[in-house]
């Protein structure tokens, strides 16, 4: 592929990716989400970090309408990919998934072979036409979630056979398998050994260079390593949001403050 | 937990010295707790030894009882079959031999018998051959009318032939009928079982096992010693067709739209608690429902497997769901959020993912609930599913759904009900074949389930 055209964009844009606006998240009477704007921008690691219950993975999973799944959940506000609403009533959830992958936070891979677990994704959306392009697909993409090595000898054996961490990148390449033009990471790390984390982390620095990043972590340490933006929420409410180094180094509202030198949360 | 609500004061180390408790000197309130906690497992295993007792017990009734079933005692005699009494005419017509019934063949018979007494030198007061009647099964008559009429050759010639004794016989050799009972028995006397103990010695009288009691067709109620659950066993058999191909498309389908699709909200609670009921329903409830609805609405015919299968097929349905609900619930949540997070739709995800993980849980819930099926009883006699079939599939088996039948549970209930001691025998042999069919399907169920869980 074009990298290098694709780095030198990087370089020069970075366009907003994903635009929301006022967004509101209800559960039955809870209000879990009030009034959140946040920009998401192309080819950035975006950091949301938080207290439990903040809010946090409610509004990461509007992103992909993964709450469409939950019948009490209610979801108003402006969201748009490309301009586009992902909300609009002409918008299949399924394609926009496809668009938009996941992680889990915990590593979720199909009781299947692990090319199988690679290979689901392209199938259903007919990325391949024969096996050959489908091999392809699937080695590019476990190069991309960095376990190609690991597993290249080992393609029929069971996915959910391997350690944690590699659960965990071999869930990541299953995202990426689509291509996906933006990724939502859920906790990604927090069923991971620290070793486990830094591959992880690692993989989330690459994977920057050609997807917009959004990621839901509970260690700040890790939102300060990976990410550009971070977006902290509290209660429901985006308290603050910026860019990394200055939020963490010189945060705006004192509740950031209270929270990153560890007084809430 | 009252452990845990007890005031602090009455704890050892509130007043005592708490260095002189030693760990290895239990305290009294240990002692009292790790007492109640033997005497817990005690009554635990107090339960489970009563229930093994009871256990076998009721297989030692149903073996010991039913075991005689499957022997059968056979009297092997040379019958002389006379010209002069199946064809006076001498022509050999089928018409003319026809004509000839069971009471012609009778005296043949007896007569036969009686020649295998003189030769074996039994001294009786039993002088007329009419006497050995009391030693011959109804049935040995038809038998060899049946042998004729195919073969009309035969007459005039001596056939070796192997008959059924009477049930007395059997039941004698079976140790059934003893000799203090036939003073008062119409049917048999002291001296036939004299005879009985002459012909085994000589070994004209045998007892063997009898393929005919799996296989065969039910008898009247003078003949114990034919009767057989092969024609239950195919009714059965029709109806666990109809219910296998109704209940498992009808109950999975449900239970996926219900667990998967369906919304929350009152209607579907409704219909939640309408199936968890229905499976509580009283089975000759059904069999009610079947009759009014099946039969005398939509007038299909009585004592059809087809009916009693619909019949049972409503009643294995809410089994069916409820398991496979509980079979895709226990389908861990993530991996549907996997197969949407990479784009699959809802039917993607179900069909590729949680369904092949469910599928052990499905099918033994289905093979339980025909196995349950299998065994009822009420809802068929309802039905009429107690049909008399004398013979083995007359229209052939093709013809099965629609034509009387009958099913096992109801044939041995049928059996249970007659007046002859022998059919009690059969009874309990029925219940062992019936046993046999559950045991192995419940195995099934479980080596499909070894055989095909997966780990997530």
């Amino acid at each position: 592929m074009n990298v290098m055209t694709r780095l030198e964009k990087q370089v020069d844009t970075n366009a907003i990716k994903m635009e929301c606006r006022d967004c509101q998240v209800y559960y039955g009477q809870t209000h879990a989400i009030k009034d959140v704007n946040v920009d998401i921008e192309d080819k950035t690691v975006t950091a949301f970090i938080g207290p439990s219950g903040c809010g946090k993975s409610t509004f990461l999973r509007c992103l992909n309408r993964m709450n469409d799944t939950i019948d009490i959940a209610r979801v108003e506000g402006s969201f748009k990919l490309d301009g586009e609403d992902i909300y609009d009533k002409r918008v299949d959830p399924v394609q926009l998934r496809a668009k938009v992958g996941m992680v889990f936070q915990k590593p979720n891979p199909f009781p299947k072979s692990i090319y199988d677990n690679v290979a689901y994704g392209p199938k259903i959306h007919g990325m391949a036409k024969n096996k050959a392009e489908l091999d392809e697909i699937v080695e590019k993409a476990l190069r991309r979630g960095a376990i190609w090595e690991e597993v290249k000898d080992r393609l029929d054996a069971p996915g959910t056979g391997l350690s944690g961490g590699q659960q965990q990148r071999l869930c990541i390449a299953r995202a990426v398998a689509t291509e996906p033009e933006v990724l939502l990471m859920d906790e990604p790390c927090s069923a991971l050994d620290p070793i486990a984390t830094a591959q992880v982390e690692e993989l989330i620095d690459e994977l920057r260079q050609r997807y917009s990043v959004v990621i839901v972590t509970h260690s700040m340490q890790q939102a300060a390593r990976v990410s550009q933006k971070t977006a902290f929420f509290h209660l429901g409410n985006l308290v603050e949001f910026g860019e990394t180094g200055q939020i963490f180094t010189n945060p705006e509202d004192p509740r950031t403050e209270s929270y990153i030198t560890g007084r809430i949360g | 937990m009252s452990d845990a609500s007890l005031p602090n004061g009455s704890l050892p180390s509130g007043g005592a010295n708490p260095q002189s408790v030693s760990l290895t000197e239990p305290d009294a309130r240990t002692k009292k707790r790790n007492a109640a906690e033997k005497r817990f497992r005690a009554y635990g295993i107090a339960a489970i030894g009563a229930g093994l007792f009871f256990l076998v017990v009721l297989l030692f009734a149903i073996v010991s009882n039913g075991m005689g079933a499957f022997q059968q005692t056979f009297i092997n005699v040379p019958v002389y079959l006379d010209p002069a009494k199946l064809d006076k005419k001498g022509e050999r017509n089928i018409d003319d031999i026809k004509k000839v019934s069971t009471f012609g063949y009778n005296p043949l018979i007896q007569k036969a018998v009686f020649d295998a007494v003189q030769e074996a030198g039994i001294e009786t007061p039993l002088e007329k051959t009419k006497d050995m009647k009391a030693l011959i099964s109804a049935s040995a008559a038809a038998q060899i009318r049946d042998m004729v009429i195919e073969n009309p050759d035969l007459i005039g010639e001596t056939i070796d032939v192997r008959i059924l004794a009477a049930s007395r016989v059997d039941g004698y050799l079976k140790g059934r009928v003893k000799r203090e009972d036939v003073a008062r028995d119409k049917n048999i006397d002291a001296e036939h079982l004299d005879l009985v103990d002459g012909l085994q010695q000589a070994g004209v009288v045998e007892k063997t096992f009898n393929l005919d009691f799996i296989l065969g067709a039910d008898a009247s109620e003078s003949r114990a010693e034919q009767a057989g659950i092969g024609v239950a066993m195919i009714g059965s058999f029709f109806m666990m067709m109809v219910v296998l191909f109704l209940a498992l498309p009808i109950g999975v389908a449900a239970s996926i739209y219900l667990e998967e699709f369906a919304p929350k909200n009152r209607i579907t609670d409704l219909i939640e608690v309408n199936i968890s009921n229905l499976a509580a329903v009283p089975s000759i409830v059904f069999g009610i429902l079947g009759l009014a609805v099946f039969i005398q609405f939509v007038h299909l015919p009585q004592s059809a497997p087809l009916v009693g299968g619909l019949v049972l097929t409503l009643m294995t349905l809410p089994t069916i769901i409820i398991s496979t609900r509980a079979s895709l619930k226990a389908v861990p949540p993530s991996i549907r959020d996997a197969a949407l997070g990479v784009g699959a739709s809802k039917m993607q995800s179900v069909f590729h993912h949680v369904l092949p993980l469910a599928a052990p849980g499905i099918l033994t819930g289905t093979i339980i609930g025909l196995a349950q099926a299998l065994g009822e009883t009420a809802p068929l006699l309802l039905i009429g599913m107690v049909g008399y079939i004398a013979t083995n599939a007359p229209d052939g088996i093709a013809s099965g759904l629609l034509d009387p039948n009958s099913a096992m549970p109801a044939q041995i209930y049928e059996w249970a009900k007659r007046a002859d001691p022998a059919y009690y025998e059969r009874a309990w042999g029925g219940i062992i074949i019936l046993l046999v069919f559950l045991v192995s399907m419940n195995t099934l169920a479980v080596l499909l389930r070894r055989r095909f869980e997966r780990r997530w």
